[in-house]
């Protein structure tokens, strides 16, 4: 893997008009990440899913060169209809398009951060691999006290043309004082055995208000990992969703610094999974001040020999007095090979704190079924309407109406 | 007889706290072939007895220390420890309680187990530790005459080689962890408890362990078989002298019921903390696990964990056989500079297992608590359930308390709970206590005795008391 890497990486910072030291830190970072390689069960956070061989299996080699040079074509059938938003398209892992129409032009700026490099705590070789071989890097800031009218859709669409590849993409985000912004991560693949490594780094300042709601509905078979950083200033809220289905593989990690007062944190994911997918969602809440709050809601639905994995991390510093954190993780399992792993995780070293986290699995329940069918429904449809009802609370969780509406449809949920 | 009393009368006046001096007969320091030897040779044990520790010891020496756990602590080195230690006057054991070292018993009043007393009073035959060797076994007549087996582990390994070839190392290989491969090695004593089938055990069998010798490790071995259909209920109840320098225990306890057997093992563990400034203490890290090997068997782990400086260890049940149950019930106290890991494995493998996992744990001052636990269900087991409850509770904010748990589900007709909270005492519960005239401290008290009521109520009386006694002292001056 190592030649590969290397010979990919001086093909794809070729085309870069890059200063020498530029090339030097991606050069640094590429070493580090050929030093480590993939994560593999070894390492503490990734024990749930080995992402080495997980990659070794589905892909087989992997190479690292994306030729961005020739544009590709937006296939607008995959817009999502009736509802009014904002687009960023990426195709491929490139930046085709970046379209606010619905907004003011003078209170979003667009700024290329292409020569920034993100160091994230808590984070590992993967970041080393997206530093190295991200090639344009934009930051969205929305000034201050600017509402985005609509919602901002990013397309993560992949096309036949690539095949094995590995790519690697990454944005900023900077919402200044008062500001708001709704942001759906929306993943339409029509390519298959290919590595996304999505990084996004988020700040909030004084009362903003973060939405973000990740949706990867459709089948397909490549492999994601997506891992978002959120600092908080005092007030701000984040919340996001977490809809987990449609990939071979997907792991999202959330990192969420509540680094002023009363700034909370809400993260809710479902996982609804068949075949072979192997998901896992990763969240770590720092509490670092007081008064702060996080939430979060896990569910999930496994069946056939799915996997779901969660690892909740509720951190508290000595600091950080007065903390509500709560987390809750439920899984159904449907079929005697589908498998649930959850290590919800406190780390608390403050004493006026509240903080709990339960986890619960099992079958469906059969007194339920039986309730149902006593009432005249068939097996199938009570066992429909039971995982209606179980998935239902996470949906209902959406504090978007719009968006909420959105993602019961994709999910196919009734009320 | 002669000499043994010329001993004694040349024995020297008390240095430290309780520390008994007793001439040694110690094994040359450091870990090596010829250690192990040594202590193979001095208790005349059987080759195959010399070749499973040296099994252990070629395994220990390719393993690492492992670092994962939450209290780190200064490197040991293991070439600077004693490996074997006895007090010389046991070289010919005693054949009854008057025949013993009366400094000896006396350093037992001392610790408040008035050995004859307790034995006589209690009904509890007590297989007293002192340093390495058991010193005395009593109320050996009424367990001979159900058949029971109670001895210290090298007289098994003389009188019942069959049972401990057999058990010895079925549930923790000689292959395991470091710490359990290294006691693997060289453990010197320990206790073995073989219950025949059909027989429930009349008392409670009970051990007191007790450190004594400056710088050497214990590494102790306990083996219980309930065979099937039988029933036995051990104490294991520790405490140690004062002392400044870093003592390692390294025990491995192992647990085996057979078909319908049940085995509930109480232990209270009150080693010596450190002081205030967290200097000195033991380092317990211990390996116990036990092993639900027949249909309908039963194993229940109680444990109160007060003292030691740092506390290692992990309970754990393996629940093979069919409709077998695992319990795990913990109370854990930190106060001063303490630090405890702590927690349970539940292995589900057969059908219709169930586990029960209450933890409750308690960090004042500037101690560290973790609760780590693994539940794996495996796709065998169908039918099983387990539920968690682990509770911390804080007091002050230099505390931490952390929860580690680790929940693994392969069966889709099995069901697993788990909650976890942590939080403080509440105001309102200290503003009621007080006003009714109790003082803050007392107040503290019976708040705490309440959180842990759950699992307190899990020990046989006799640790009860003490038990309950001892979660009130370990957090004196931690209020305020």
């Amino acid at each position: 893997m190592k030649e590969q890497l290397q010979k990919d990486f001086y093909n794809s910072i070729k085309n870069l008009s890059l200063s020498q030291k530029d090339i030097e830190i991606k050069k640094f970072c590429l070493d580090n990440f050929i030093d480590k390689g993939f994560p593999n069960k070894k390492e503490e956070d990734w024990k749930f899913s080995d992402l080495n061989q997980i990659i070794k299996n589905n892909i087989g080699e992997l190479s690292f060169y994306n030729d961005q040079a020739s544009t590709n074509k937006v296939d607008t059938s995959v817009f999502v209809d009736g509802l009014e938003h904002n687009k960023i398209v990426f195709i491929n892992g490139r930046i085709e398009k970046i379209d606010f129409e619905y907004e003011k032009k003078d209170q979003i700026e667009i700024i290329d951060q292409s020569e920034t490099i993100n160091k994230f705590e808590n984070s590992n070789s993967l970041s080393d691999l997206n530093n190295a071989f991200t090639n344009k890097c934009f930051k969205i800031l929305v000034k201050k006290g600017y509402h985005l009218a609509k919602p901002l859709i990013i397309y993560h669409t992949t096309n036949s043309k690539i095949w094995s590849k590995n790519i690697n993409l990454r944005l900023n985000f900077e919402l200044d004082k008062d500001s708001s912004l709704r942001l759906i991560d929306l993943f339409n693949d029509a390519s298959e055995k290919n590595f996304l490594n999505i990084f996004y780094n988020f700040e909030l300042k004084e009362n903003a208000v973060l939405k973000n709601y990740k949706v990867d509905k459709f089948e397909n078979k490549n492999i994601k990992y997506s891992f978002n950083n959120i600092d908080q200033d005092k007030n701000s809220i984040s919340e996001t969703f977490i809809l987990s289905s449609g990939s071979n593989f997907s792991k999202n990690e959330i990192n969420c610094n509540l680094n002023g007062v009363y700034a909370s944190a809400f993260v809710n994911g479902v996982f609804s999974l068949n075949n072979d997918k192997h998901h896992e969602i990763r969240s770590i809440i720092n509490h670092l001040t007081e008064n702060t709050k996080s939430y979060q809601l896990i569910k999930s639905v496994l069946e056939q020999s799915s996997k779901a994995v969660y690892q909740g991390k509720i951190f508290v510093n000595s600091d950080a007095q007065k903390t509500d954190g709560y987390q809750l993780s439920k899984a159904i399992l449907l079929n005697k090979e589908s498998e649930f792993n959850a290590k919800p995780e406190l780390e608390i070293y403050a004493d006026d704190v509240k903080c709990s986290h339960g986890s619960a699995s099992g079958s469906l329940n059969e007194d339920s079924i039986f309730y149902l069918m006593s009432r005249g429904l068939s097996y199938q449809q009570s066992r429909e309407l039971l995982i209606n009802g179980f998935l239902l609370d996470v949906v209902e969780k959406i504090t978007d109406s719009e968006i909420k509406n959105l993602i019961k449809n994709m999910l196919g949920i009734k009320e | 007889m002669d000499n043994r009393q010329k001993e004694i009368n040349n024995l020297k006046d008390y240095k430290y706290g309780f520390s008994t001096d007793i001439e040694n007969i110690q094994a040359p320091k450091g870990l090596n072939e010829d250690v192990i030897k040594f202590i193979s040779n001095i208790k005349k044990e059987p080759a195959w007895m010399l070749e499973f520790r040296l099994k252990a010891f070629e395994r220990f020496k390719v393993l690492k220390e492992p670092d994962w756990q939450k209290p780190k602590f200064p490197k040991i080195d293991y070439q600077d420890l004693y490996y074997y230690s006895a007090p010389k006057s046991m070289k010919d054991k005693p054949k009854s309680l008057d025949e013993l070292d009366p400094k000896l018993l006396e350093t037992y009043k001392k610790l408040g187990i008035p050995l004859q007393e307790q034995a006589r009073l209690n009904g509890i035959a007590v297989d007293a530790v002192f340093d390495s060797v058991s010193v005395a076994t009593t109320f050996k007549d009424e367990l001979t005459k159900q058949g029971i087996i109670f001895c210290p582990i090298s007289e098994a390994i003389q009188n019942h080689p069959e049972l401990v070839k057999k058990y010895l190392g079925s549930v923790i290989p000689t292959s395991d962890h470091f710490f359990a491969t290294l006691n693997s090695a060289v453990f010197t004593d320990g206790s073995f408890v073989y219950i025949p089938e059909g027989v429930r055990c009349p008392m409670e069998l009970s051990t007191y362990f007790r450190i004594n010798a400056s710088n050497t490790g214990q590494f102790e071995r306990t083996l219980i078989i309930a065979d099937k259909g039988s029933y036995v209920s051990y104490l294991e109840g520790c405490t140690a002298p004062m002392r400044d320098e870093n003592q390692l225990h390294a025990a491995n306890v192992e647990l085996i019921a057979l078909d319908d057997a049940e085995i509930k093992y109480s232990t209270v563990q009150n080693w010596y903390p450190g002081d205030k400034d967290g200097k000195g203490g033991i380092y317990n890290f211990v390996t116990k696990r036990g092993l639900c090997k027949g249909k309908n068997s039963k194993i229940s782990w109680t444990q109160v964990e007060t003292g030691s400086a740092i506390t290692w260890k992990y309970p754990s049940c393996i629940l093979k056989g069919d409709n077998s149950v695992g319990e795990f019930y913990s109370i854990a106290i930190t106060n001063n500079y303490q630090k405890a890991d702590t927690g349970t494995k539940m292995i589900h493998l057969g059908k219709n297992t169930k586990s029960k996992i209450i933890s409750k744990g308690i960090s004042a001052g500037s101690s560290d608590m973790t609760y780590r636990g693994l539940v794996d269900i495996s796709s065998k087991a169908k039918n099983s359930t387990n539920y968690t409850q682990c509770d911390s509770l804080l007091m002050g904010n230099k505390c931490g308390a952390h929860t580690v748990p680790y929940i693994k589900n392969k069966n889709s007709e099995s069901n697993i709970a788990h909650e976890a909270t942590t939080s403080k005492i509440s105001e309102e519960q200290l503003h009621y206590c007080q006003q009714r005239g109790l003082n803050p401290e007392e107040a503290v008290g019976l708040i705490v005795n309440g959180f842990c009521k759950e699992v307190l109520q899990q020990l046989p009386m006799e640790f009860a008391v003490e038990a309950q006694k001892l979660v009130g002292i370990s957090l004196e001056g931690s209020v305020g």
